[in-house]
């Protein structure tokens, strides 16, 4: 099938048509299309790259299935995500990986890169076979005990050392456990007063003070997942001034929600690392627009309604993101020049960095003549109300119910096949 | 009247002194040797929903819904959670069928009475959640402290001890300060929560007590010291424990509370907790005729 899309403005600039045919980006020169698709209005992005997904798949299909993760994936105009490895059985081996894998290419909705554990069972004890999973058919470079800390210093290092091999990266959920035992929110004044066990700043700024540190030491690459506080900010900052080969993460909901969203004791808003300050807010912000914090993930953890409908010291952390990251990204304003959309800024942050990071060449490229035809198309004035039952995730425990978002995702191409047309997946 | 009791900060100072006022009455009325019953909640069911063990609370509950003649009925559900059992939405879907008046609940999680409240239809008590807020304990402190000193209104409240995981405490600190008490909390640095809003913090007991009106003495438990809040028993009880030299410090009027059950020796010296000033008895019965209150202002009662 060939494409023409008119009128397109290809990162903000100034509109011109795209033919989209055998996978790539060529000059319209007058070939006749199979479709026509009008876009006037519409901004072109590299498809957007999420280094940090929660899949599900094997073990909690009732929450999400890879082939229901990437069509929320593909709505919200990501053409690649990296799968986390706590799945059930754990991603800790190269047949779990490969099973990832292949299941993501059966749904064909977007490229679905699997993250391996550092650790056999994500147990923190002794290394998966990080070589193995690297070698496999999912070439895996991405490795993360995400949702447990790799805390013990002499393991983390070892991980940071031995992935230097296959140029792999550590991705580090920076969690203190010792600090953060039964902690149920941040820890600060609407923790105390709700009576809900604080997660103190620290816990997470002393894990990744350690961890760059180490990264320094072995001269290893270190990746910090959902960055989440001024402290950490400050950390990075220092770090990447003396050339430490760190790069950092921060989720949609830390830029926009804070932790005064307990006060309703739903526990929608029960997320780990948890909702911080309203400063905690403004530094994140900041650091994405100076690319302290190099890219936005979503940290999509979609939840069965039973681990979400009960009290919120029994509810299960994290919240769904795929289908509303851009719009959330888009209504900081973070990613602004005098007031306008920098779209180039929000190609890097979702898609150039991510896609070099996470190592997937066929991404994070402007969709411009001679480029896989592997792109999003947004409309940006669109606005749109956010409802929790629409959505192609299996879950609903979304945070943002009922807020006016901008932009929307029009259409989705991965390797020039359309995954989502008229703002509807294509399967 | 408000419609459920969740936390202290679900009542302003008019409804507070309403409350107060009438268990005041409500004492007055059914006191004395052989205790009255009223008619005022005939007909109505008042549900006792316990997921911890608290036989006092429970029993205090019970005794204020009987004195208005409520049916009562005792739902133990202790040891449920999400992951052996019933879940918190599926009882209140059973209780509301039951066509609960009021749910008494008493829960290890916080703020499970706010995730109640949005699944039944009738009234919710916080008899007691977590280490959030327990706001007829709060209530009956404030009762004691007015019945004994004839106010609330400018008091030097000081709560002494493990206010961290004390949800007395946080109920106190939210209903002294609606009521316009001055409230200043004491004890080791480890176990005062950080940020609190609305009460002084102080780390030296003796240097408080001269200025205080009320003193409240928090139980403290054994297993905090094994998580490193002090280091033993002793170096507590001679740091923040009240004695009886301690006791000589304070003025002359002034009371000291505790919410009970006490660890006599730890918090508090036999020879305080027997003392004239000391109020314990007195919350207790207190305790009923203010709960007696809170059931009739929700359910409407007349
Ligand atoms: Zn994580």
């Amino acid at each position: 099938m060939a494409y023409l899309i008119t009128n397109v403005s290809v990162l903000g600039a100034e509109p011109r048509d795209l033919y989209i045919d055998g996978g790539v980006i060529a000059e319209h020169k007058g070939e006749e299309p199979d479709h026509i698709i009008d876009g006037t209005g519409l901004v072109a992005l590299p498809g957007l790259v999420d280094l940090h997904t929660h899949l599900r798949e094997p073990g909690r299909e009732d929450a999400e299935t890879v082939e229901t993760g990437s069509r929320a994936a593909a709505l919200g105009g990501y053409t690649a995500v990296c799968a986390m490895a706590n799945t059930s059985p754990v991603a800790d081996t190269a047949g779990v990986v490969e099973q990832v894998w292949r299941l993501g290419r059966e749904a064909g909705l977007v490229d679905v890169q699997p993250i391996g554990a550092v650790t056999v069972g994500l147990a923190g004890e002794r290394l998966a076979e990080l070589g193995a999973m690297a070698d496999s058919a999912a070439t895996v470079r991405i490795f993360s005990d995400d949702g447990h800390c790799v805390a013990d210093p002499r393991l983390m290092r070892r991980a940071l050392e031995y992935v230097k091999a296959f140029d792999g990266v550590i991705a580090q959920h920076a969690e203190e456990p010792r600090l953060t035992e039964g902690a149920q929110m941040h820890e600060g004044e609407v923790a105390t007063r709700l009576g809900l066990t604080g997660w103190p700043a620290v816990a997470e700024e002393a894990i990744i003070a350690r961890d760059v540190l180490l990264a320094e030491h072995v001269g290893s690459r270190l990746h910090v997942c959902h960055l989440s506080t001024a402290g950490s900010v400050e950390v990075v900052r220092q770090a990447k001034a003396r050339g430490v080969r760190v790069t950092a993460e921060v989720t949609p909901h830390h830029l926009v929600l804070t932790h005064e969203r307990a006060e309703s004791y739903d526990p929608v808003f029960k997320v780990n690392p948890p909702l911080r300050t309203p400063d905690d807010v403004k530094a994140l912000r900041a650091a994405l627009a100076e690319g302290i914090i190099d890219i936005v993930a979503t940290d999509h953890a979609p939840h069965a309604v039973e681990d979400k409908e009960c009290e919120w010291a029994y509810a299960r952390p994290g919240m769904v993101g795929l289908e509303t990251a851009l719009s959330v990204v888009l209504s900081t304003g973070s990613l602004e020049k005098d007031g306008e959309i920098d779209w180039d800024l929000v190609a890097e942050r979702m898609s150039r960095t991510p896609a070099r990071i996470a190592g997937l060449t066929d991404h994070g490229h402007d969709p411009l003549p001679g480029a896989p035809a592997t792109f999003t198309l947004v409309d940006p004035a669109a606005t749109r109300t956010v409802d929790p039952v629409e959505t192609a995730s299996r879950s609903k425990n979304n945070p943002y119910a009922g807020m006016s978002l901008p932009g929307r995702i029009v259409a989705t191409f991965l390797r020039g096949e359309p995954t989502v047309l008229d703002g509807k997946a294509t399967k | 009247m408000i419609k459920h009791l969740r936390d202290a900060g679900d009542l302003d100072a008019g409804n507070a002194t309403l409350i107060l006022d009438t268990a005041r009455e409500l004492a007055r009325l059914t006191g004395g040797r052989e205790v009255k019953k009223l008619p005022t909640l005939r007909g109505r069911t008042v549900v006792n929903l316990f997921y911890e063990d608290s036989t006092r609370t429970r029993i205090s509950f019970e005794a204020a819904a009987k004195r208005l003649s409520a049916d009562v009925i005792n739902f133990s559900a202790k040891g449920s959670s999400v992951s052996k059992g019933e879940s918190l939405k599926d009882t209140a879907l059973t209780l509301q069928a039951m066509g609960a008046d009021a749910v008494v609940i008493r829960h290890g999680a916080s703020g499970a009475p706010h995730r109640l409240a949005n699944w039944v239809d009738g009234s919710v008590v916080n008899a007691g959640d977590g280490t959030h807020e327990h706001p007829t304990q709060a209530l009956l402190d404030a009762f004691t402290m007015r019945e004994r000193l004839g106010r609330l209104a400018g008091l030097n409240v000081t709560i002494v001890g493990d206010v961290l995981h004390s949800r007395v405490a946080r109920s106190n600190v939210v209903l002294l300060a609606t009521l316009g008490a001055k409230v200043t909390l004491v004890g080791p640095p480890t176990l005062i929560p950080v940020d609190i809003a609305s009460a002084e913090v102080s780390y030296d007991l003796d240097a408080v007590l001269p200025t205080s009106d009320v003193v409240m003495m928090l139980r403290v438990q054994h297993e905090r010291m094994n998580a490193s809040y002090f280091p033993s028993a002793r170096e507590y009880s001679r740091r923040y424990g009240m004695d009886g030299a301690r006791m000589a410090r304070l003025p002359e009027h002034a009371i000291v509370m505790h919410p009970g059950p006490m660890n006599r020796g730890m918090e508090i010296s036999p020879e305080v907790a027997d003392s004239p000033r000391s109020t314990i008895v007195e919350q207790v019965a207190n305790g009923v005729s203010v709960r007696m209150a809170v059931l009739y202002l929700l359910l409407g009662g007349k």
